[in-house]
Order: C-alpha cells, then structure tokens, then sequence
C-alpha cells in the first residue's frame, strides 16, 4: 500500500506503530523520556501543580510592618496572618499534623495515591524540568538522540541552557522556602550582601542540590526507592478505590490493527498494544498489568488512551478511573459501608474541631498559675491561712504591657505582692504572688480561686484567666 | 586431626571436626588491620598526650597538662564568670537593698536554692514548711523577729530556746486550766498566767517578746507541733510542765539552732536570709 492511498485514520496508527518500540518498560537503567500530550487530566495536573506557586510569592505579602506568614524561629513565633503563634500554643500543630496524615490516608482510600500524581513536590517539580526538555531539546526520540551524539557546540549550548535554567529554578526554590522562615525582602538584600548566617545560605545549598539533582536526575526513581509515602499509599488502596485502571475484560486479548480486516472479524480486544500508555508515563509502568507500586495515578495514561480510541473510532475509557470492584462486575460499595473513610472523617473533624478552638481562644495575654507544694498553706498570726503562687503572665502582644492581677474567691481574700508586674512581650514574666484568706471564711481543704490579668495596648483591654486552688488546713 | 588432608589446597590448618567442619588459613581483612594498628598508634597517642604510664611515685603527666580537677574547675569558671556579675553587686548591698531590687533579688533565690537545700532544708524543709520539732518559716509567726536582719543575726549566730520548766510549780489541774486558755488565745483569762510569772517572758498580753524569742501565745501557731497521738492541748501541757533547753529536766522541750556563721560566708548568709524572707513570711 503506497503513501497516498492511506487514509488519515491507518496512517495514524502506523505512525503509532512506529515509535512503538522506544517505549519500554522501566527498568531504572535509562532515563525516561515521557511523551507529552495533551488532555483533561494534563490541564488538571497543572492546575493542581499551579498551588505550588504559593511557595514563591506568599513571603512576599505583608501585613503592616511585618510578613504576613513568618515563621520566626529564632524569636519562637509564628506569625500566620494576624496571628502569633507562639511554643505555648504548639499542641495545635501536633492536630495539624493528624489532620493531614489522615487527609492521605482518607484521600488514598477514595482516589488513590492523589497526592503522589497531581501534588507532591516531587511530581510537579520533575514535571516543570521535564517540560523544559521538551522545550529545549524536542521529543523524546530528538532527547535520546542528542543524549547519545558527541558532544558538539549545539549540544553544548542546548545542555547548558537546559542546565542553567535547572540551577536557576532550583536556587529559586531554596530561597523561596527559606522566605518562609526569614524576613523575604531582607533576605534578597542579606544574601547579596554575604549577611544572611549559615543556616540560610546551608538551607538553600541544600534545597537547591535537592531540587536539582531529585527533579533533574532520580526523578521517578524517588518515587520508587526513596519515597515512603508511595509505599505507604500503595497499602492503604483497597478495591473500592478509583484508581487509574486498564478495562482488561475490554481490552483483552490485545492485538495490532490487521491492514483490512473490518472490525466485525475482529478477534482480538480493544487494546491495539500501541504502548501509548507506557509512552506518556511519567514513571514509565505499563498500566495494563494492574495497579503497581510505580503508578503515581496522574491519569497521564488515560488523556494518551482516549487519543487512541478516539482515532480508531473504538469508545472512550478503555483506560479510566475505576475501582476492581466495579471492574470485575461487581457495584461500588455505598459510603456508609466504608467505615475506613468515615472514620478517618471523623478524626479529621476532632482535629479540626480542636485546632479552630485552638485559635479561637488564643488569648493576647495568657496567665499561667502554679500552686506552690512546699508547704501547701501556713497559718499566719492574723488567723488567716496563707497559700503561695508563681503567676506566669504570657505576653503575645508587641509591647511591654503594666498588667494588673486580681483573684477571686472565698469572702476576706486578700492578694499579696501582685503590684507593679510589667509583662514583657513575647515573653513569659513570672511573679509570686502570696493569698490570705481568713481560716474563718474556708468551708473545705479545697477552694476555687479564679486569677485574672488585666492589660492595655492602643485603647484595647486584654485579659486572661485562669482557674487555680486554694488550699487549707483539714480541721 | 586427619593425617590425609581430605580438602586439599584450600589453605586449611589441617585442624578437621566432624568430617567437614574446618580451621582456613585466611588473612585477617584489611579494614580490620587498618583498625588493629590504628589502635595502636592511638594507644601510644594518648599516653603522649593525656596522664596514662603509672612510673614512679606518679603517673606520667602527658604533654597537654590535662587532668579531670582541671577540666572540672574550668567548667566551675564558666559558671561563675556568669554569676560574677550580679555576685560583685550583692556585695556591696545590704540585705534590705537586695530585696528592693526585683532582679537581684530574683537571681538571689535561684542562686542560693541548692545552699539551702545543703544546710537549711533538713531541719526547715525545701519550702521552709517546717519539720516536726522545727520551726516553719513560711508563716508570719517569728520568735526573734521576722525582718530580713533579724534572720541574717539568726543564721550567723544561731538560736537556742530557754523556757524553764514549770511542773514543780504548777499542779496537774492547774496546768489544764492554762493550758484550756492559751488554746482559747487568750492567756489572761486563767490567773495564773499572771501569778506563776508567764508575763515575764510572754509579756503581759501574752504576745511574746521577741527580744527573748517568748513565743506569742495567742495568735494559735505553735512552736512545737503536737506528737504522735498528742492533741494540741496535750502539746501545750508538754511544754509548760517540762520548758524548754532546760537541763533540769529530763522530758524537756529542745530547740537550738546551730550557728552557721563559721560555715558560711557574710555573703552566703546575707543571701539565704532573703531567700528566707521570701518564703512569704518576712517582715
């Protein structure tokens, strides 16, 4: 059959044929050079990988007269918006953190590995490098090409400028996460002007021989010798997952197109094995063996797919987001008879339920109060029974404040020696304070006291209290 | 062992068990030969360096002069080049100054804590709360004197308690009736108080007289706290009838606190009488 007589649909196919065999399986001993076409879950996984851009540009907003997000770590303070978080208030990030373990875990068990295919740093970084060698080197077979010729002024130049723009991403990365951490516009200026102390300069060395060498050269061999996560993930998968998915029932026995067989003597299944699928993975698995340790699930293969099916006139989806259930004939199980997914749900609320009552009682000023032991009480001449405290008055705000100090409790209490406390900011500033109490007036060993500290800044009145006891003799 | 080697040219020792088990010939590795002479190269290092060959009435000194009181004494250095700045301060303060200044007087109470632990804290208590037999100093009720001199007088001389005993002079019944007021806080109302000669040392009102170290008899706080299976009232009687350091009697009360002006210094007391004071009960 001559050039001409093809039809636009055959000479497709035949084109397929063609590069068939560059695409082979990964075996970690070549470089894979993914082909990269478009799609729906293409332009999905750039709007996803597009949060990262948040890493860049946020150190650089600013409330007044200091970064909007900061964390200071050697002021121990975090500034997230108008608020200052400081070590008192860390528990809330230990809630943070079962927040987010169990978002993976929750989102594994729906989705998949979700976050190793459209969010993580890993696979989004490693997206934008290889994107570049498209850019500056052409397709795949151009890429594998140059890898192999001599080195000549034109691979030179090519390589250069590829490598260049790698280090320069990479760079950019390290600073942008040590803005995070570091006042960002001082940090432009100190690192210019060789100020900015070795932990900046040793964070972004790293981030940047991190960035280019895991984004530049292991790539999906992160994904799978390095990352626990994937490993993780792959365990918390069940059959009622979706997840990327070969129909084998539709595909199988795959066979190539026969040059003029209608598609009613057709044998053979949908699958016309053009190993597009492996061609587009950015990990390089063939996902007609099934859900495998090296697939990322970024729908990659399926957007390759759906290009295929589309030109061969077979439907859509032969590659799909599917669970095995489902696959196998069987019906989704209904959410409520998943308590995997309800219970992590109801984790997830616990934690958020605590980190919001966290931050909605985040006081300005914060009074800690510590009952002495040694003695619990003494009785004091006057008749009255004396207890001893250390207030701690915690100061988030940003100037030194004159607190006043007042305790409640039990008719004749008197309050001894809380006058004059200036509370430092930032700071905790402790007092010891004295009750007395007339032996008269206590009805048991033990008496509720409430301590409450008083401030002032700009007009605004701040308070605190806090609940304590007060304790006296048995008889 | 086997006279006809059955493992020919394998480098074996020649020593076989149990037919197949054998000793091999082979080099010790290399990483291990580089460890074995490291060792002894450092062996000899170090006994350059550091204290280590016992020849003679003392050991070799080693090249760098190191020795463990040395290390220890630089590490006490350290501190103390830290603490030399409030230190130099409190000297030249009087006790009462220390406690106007919030700082220093804070930085006195956490220096001086491990001191009165040491010297004070086994008859006191770690938060002056007293021990049976020995008085509480976190109360407002002092024998000689609650302001920060009387206490610095205290701790350099010590005290000792003299009340005589009054058993020979007071019958049982009289003794109760006493015993009965002083409890009710108010001494007066039992004649003898008057007549017996209380009020030379309790004073007329029965409040004590610090001068002598009388205890205040009315304000219910008790120098010696009732025994095991005492009630106060038993205490009380205890006291009255046989005083107390009075060396006439046997069953006698006794309370002396040693003097600790030879053990410690001018400065170290002059400390511990704030962190006394500041117990709560100063005045």
């Amino acid at each position: 059959m001559s050039a001409e007589q093809k039809s636009p649909q055959q000479s497709a196919i035949d084109e397929l044929y063609d590069e068939a065999e560059h695409w082979n399986l990964n075996t970690g001993e070549e470089t894979i050079h993914a082909k990269r076409m478009g799609g729906t879950w293409r332009k999905i996984k750039w709007l996803s990988a597009s949060v990262w851009i948040l890493l860049f540009i946020v150190p650089y907003l600013r409330i007044g007269d200091r970064q909007a997000i900061l964390f200071d770590i050697p002021n121990r303070q975090f500034h997230i918006l108008n608020m200052t978080i400081l070590p008192q208030d860390f528990w809330m990030l230990s809630l943070l953190l079962l927040f987010f373990a169990l978002l993976l875990a929750v989102s594994t068990a729906l989705v998949g590995r979700v976050y190793c295919g459209y969010f993580c740093f890993q696979t989004v970084w490693t997206d934008v490098f290889t994107w570049l060698d498209e850019k500056l080197e052409g397709t795949p077979p151009k890429r594998r090409k140059l890898d192999k010729a001599k080195l000549d002024f034109t691979k030179f130049r090519i390589k250069f400028t590829k490598h260049f723009i790698w280090l320069l991403i990479s760079v950019l990365t390290g600073i942008s996460f040590v803005a995070w951490f570091y006042d960002a516009y001082d940090l432009w200026s100190d690192i210019f002007s060789l100020q900015a102390g070795s932990t900046a300069y040793g964070t972004i060395a790293l981030f940047t021989a991190g960035t280019y060498v895991l984004a530049g050269y292991m790539r999906e061999q992160a994904c799978f010798w390095l990352c626990p996560y994937a490993r993780i993930q792959g365990v918390m998968v069940d059959n009622t997952t979706l997840v990327p998915t070969y129909d084998f029932k539709r595909g199988e026995p795959r066979g190539r197109i026969v040059k003029g067989q209608s598609e009613d003597e057709r044998t053979t299944g949908d699958c016309v094995d053009c190993k597009q699928c492996i061609a587009v993975c950015p990990t390089g698995v063939d996902i007609r063996h099934g859900q495998q340790e090296g697939c990322i699930t970024c729908g990659l293969c399926i957007d390759a797919c759906d290009l295929v099916m589309e030109k061969i006139d077979r439907p859509k989806g032969l590659i799909r987001y599917e669970s095995l259930d489902v696959l196998e004939g069987g019906e989704n199980r209904p959410l409520f008879k998943r308590p995997r997914v309800w219970v992590y749900g109801l984790i997830m609320s616990v934690a958020l339920a605590g980190i919001g009552y966290g931050l909605s009682t985040l006081d300005a000023l914060e009074l800690k109060v510590i009952h002495a032991r040694q003695p619990l009480f003494v009785l004091l001449s006057t008749g009255s029974i004396q207890n001893k405290y250390t207030l701690k008055v915690l100061n988030k705000m940003t100037k030194d404040v004159p607190v006043t100090i007042t305790a409640t409790g039990p008719e004749g209490l008197i309050l001894v020696d809380a006058d004059g406390i200036i509370a430092k900011h930032g700071k905790v500033t402790p007092r010891t304070v004295f009750l007395r109490v007339p032996k008269s007036n206590l009805k048991g060993e033990n008496t509720p006291i409430i301590f409450q500290v008083e401030g002032e800044m700009s007009g605004e009145v701040f308070m605190g209290t806090r609940m304590s006891v007060f304790i006296g003799p048995k008889y | 062992m086997a006279d006809n080697n059955p493992y020919p040219g394998e480098n074996n020792t020649g020593h076989i068990w149990d037919d197949n088990i054998r000793e091999l010939d082979n080099p010790v590795p290399g990483w291990w030969m580089i460890a074995f002479w490291a060792s002894i190269i450092f062996f000899f290092g170090y006994g350059v360096l550091y204290p280590m060959y016992p020849i003679g009435q003392k050991p070799t000194q080693g090249v760098l002069g190191w020795t463990q009181i040395k290390e220890y004494q630089e590490g006490l250095d350290e501190v103390m080049a830290v603490r030399a700045e409030f230190e130099n301060q409190l000297k030249e303060m009087t006790a009462q100054e220390i406690l106007a200044n919030p700082g220093l007087a804070d930085y006195t109470e956490a220096s001086v804590r491990v001191l009165f632990g040491d010297n004070c804290a086994p008859c006191h208590g770690g938060g002056g709360q007293g021990g049976p037999g020995y008085p509480v100093l976190a109360d407002d009720d002092w024998l000689f004197g609650g302001t920060v001199e009387t206490i610095q007088q205290t701790i350099t001389m010590g005290r000792k308690g003299i009340m005589t005993a009054h058993g020979k002079i007071l019958s049982d019944a009289e003794a109760d009736k006493l015993v009965d007021a002083i409890v009710a806080g108010d001494p007066q109302s039992d004649p003898n108080f008057l007549q017996k000669g209380c009020i030379a040392c309790h004073g007329m009102d029965g409040k004590g007289m610090q001068m002598l170290g009388s205890a205040n008899l009315t304000d219910g706080i008790y120098r010696f706290v009732p025994g095991e299976g005492q009630s106060i009232k038993d205490s009380v009687k205890q006291t009255i009838l046989h005083g107390v350091n009075d060396v006439t009697d046997p069953q006698t009360r006794e309370a002396v606190m040693p003097s600790f002006g030879d053990r410690l210094s001018k400065d170290e007391i002059k400390k511990l009488a704030v962190f006394v004071y500041k117990f709560g009960g100063g005045q």
